[in-house]
């Protein structure tokens, strides 16, 4: 972790690694979509529809997944002063919003089919849609400082303090007994969902966290490339 | 202890001099809600049904006008960093502005939440657990507000920016504070719901002086 701090060793670390991430992304995610689309079986009682959980879950997960590292790189940021750390909580924010925007609508579409509405004021709808605007709060939080660095730091505080959101969405279905279904997979005993759809929803998991993974070295790459720009722009005018 | 009590008496002496503030915010709470009959229509039973949900969100709102004032004026004229230097930790210093802060305005919110309640019909069961959860929820509001308030100091449309950061923290808040009194309305007893208010308020006392001070911290260097 600390070798990354030096930018010039990230970014020579990060291009090695860049071009591997985006071939197994692509691996990963046509295989899952191919299994998730012909592959499994459809549901006994949802039929055809149940296709959408190999978007939704893998979104789901993401959404939560990126906002633990965006708080994980922002501990790291305001303890140890890490200098990529702070750049690559910033970078996360608008791909874990968007994986949980994603979240919204794919649940919103299998709600309508299945629970015969597009919403339902339920306890982990209401979680994800605050975590949502958790994610939009950090980002207008970071861009309204003149001062990046302020910014950036600002943000990593707000970031510590939404981190209460996530025990409430994980177990939100335990505790609040409403429309949608408990958890299936992480759960102790074992997983309940049959082993047929089990396997292509861990290839769909696998491919939205490289792809996750991709893009967020691409726009750590390009933001330290940009601040790098910048410094060199600021030389040649001095 | 006893310079934690001078800075509450500081800041209760300012806004009380300055005056105005808690005024202020019960004008706003009593205008906005008062917007809702125009809004909705004067039915009796509708408004019955809502009124919990209306007095709930709009003191949310109440709360959230008066949250900038927390640190600004400090932070303006340059007393913040003064108040840094003392001995009192900032984390003890942002419990007493809190405290100063809730006395000025989220105090009186308590006291005319139950005569709007009466404006929109609520239910006569529904008022012990609406006064109860509102004496356990406006800590809340106050403390949870310190962060956000802390956050947007020196920020551009910091007011915009604080509503932001703020509402979606809100949120639990609002939903305890309206099931204690459906819960109430409806004979279940209001108990659990308090209880997990007071949860809350534990929990907000515990952390949010630490992420108030830091951001504090920050905005002062």
């Amino acid at each position: 972790m600390f070798r990354l701090a030096n930018p010039n060793r990230f970014m020579q670390w990060s291009g090695k690694l860049l071009p591997w991430c985006a071939i197994a992304t692509a691996i990963f995610l046509g295989l899952g979509l191919w299994l998730a689309l012909f592959v499994a079986p459809p549901d006994y009682q949802q039929g055809e529809s149940v296709r959408i959980m190999y978007v939704h879950v893998p979104s789901a997960y993401m959404a939560t997944t990126v906002y633990a590292i965006m708080a994980v790189a922002s501990a790291v940021a305001l303890i140890w002063r890490h200098p990529v750390a702070d750049i690559a909580a910033r970078e996360a924010a608008p791909l874990g919003a968007g994986f949980t925007l994603l979240c919204l609508v794919s649940g919103s579409l299998w709600g309508k089919p299945m629970w015969g509405t597009w919403w339902v004021w339920d306890a982990r709808l209401t979680s994800v849609l605050v975590l949502f605007f958790l994610y939009l709060g950090y980002i207008a939080l970071i861009n309204a400082f003149d001062e990046p660095t302020r910014g950036a730091r600002a943000g990593a505080i707000l970031a510590l303090v939404g981190v209460v959101n996530l025990p409430i969405i994980k177990f939100s279905v335990d505790w609040w007994n409403t429309l949608h279904q408990p958890a299936s997979i992480f759960r102790l005993g074992g997983p309940t969902i049959a082993a047929s759809m089990l396997w292509p929803l861990a290839v769909m998991a696998l491919g939205f966290t490289l792809f996750f993974v991709t893009l967020w070295l691409m726009r750590i790459r390009s933001a330290l490339m940009a601040a790098k720009l910048r410094a060199l722009r600021l030389q040649q005018a001095v | 202890m006893s310079a934690f009590l001078t800075l509450v008496a500081r800041d209760l002496r300012l806004a009380l001099r300055q005056g105005g503030d808690a005024a202020m915010v019960i004008a706003f709470y009593v205008l906005a809600v008062v917007l809702f009959p125009f809004g909705v229509g004067p039915e009796t039973d509708l408004l019955q049904r809502i009124a919990a949900g209306i007095v709930w969100v709009t003191a949310l709102l109440a709360a959230l006008l008066s949250l900038e004032r927390l640190f600004q004026a400090d932070y303006e004229d340059g007393s913040l960093e003064a108040l840094a230097l003392l001995p009192l930790p900032l984390e003890a210093q942002v419990l007493a502005k809190c405290l100063a802060h809730w006395l000025v305005a989220g105090l009186p919110l308590i006291v005319v939440a139950p005569l709007l309640a009466l404006l929109l019909h609520l239910d006569p069961a529904g008022y012990p657990a609406l006064v109860a959860g509102m004496a356990l929820g406006t800590p809340i509001l106050s403390l949870v507000g310190a962060i956000g308030a802390a956050l947007s100091l020196g920020a551009r449309r910091g007011g915009v920016l604080l509503s932001l950061l703020v509402l979606p923290l809100y949120i639990p808040v609002l939903i305890f504070g309206v099931a204690a009194v459906e819960a109430g309305i409806a004979g279940f007893g209001a108990r659990p719901d308090l209880l997990l208010l007071a949860a809350l308020l534990v929990l907000a006392v515990g952390l949010v002086p630490f992420a108030a001070a830091a951001a504090l911290r920050l905005a002062l260097e």
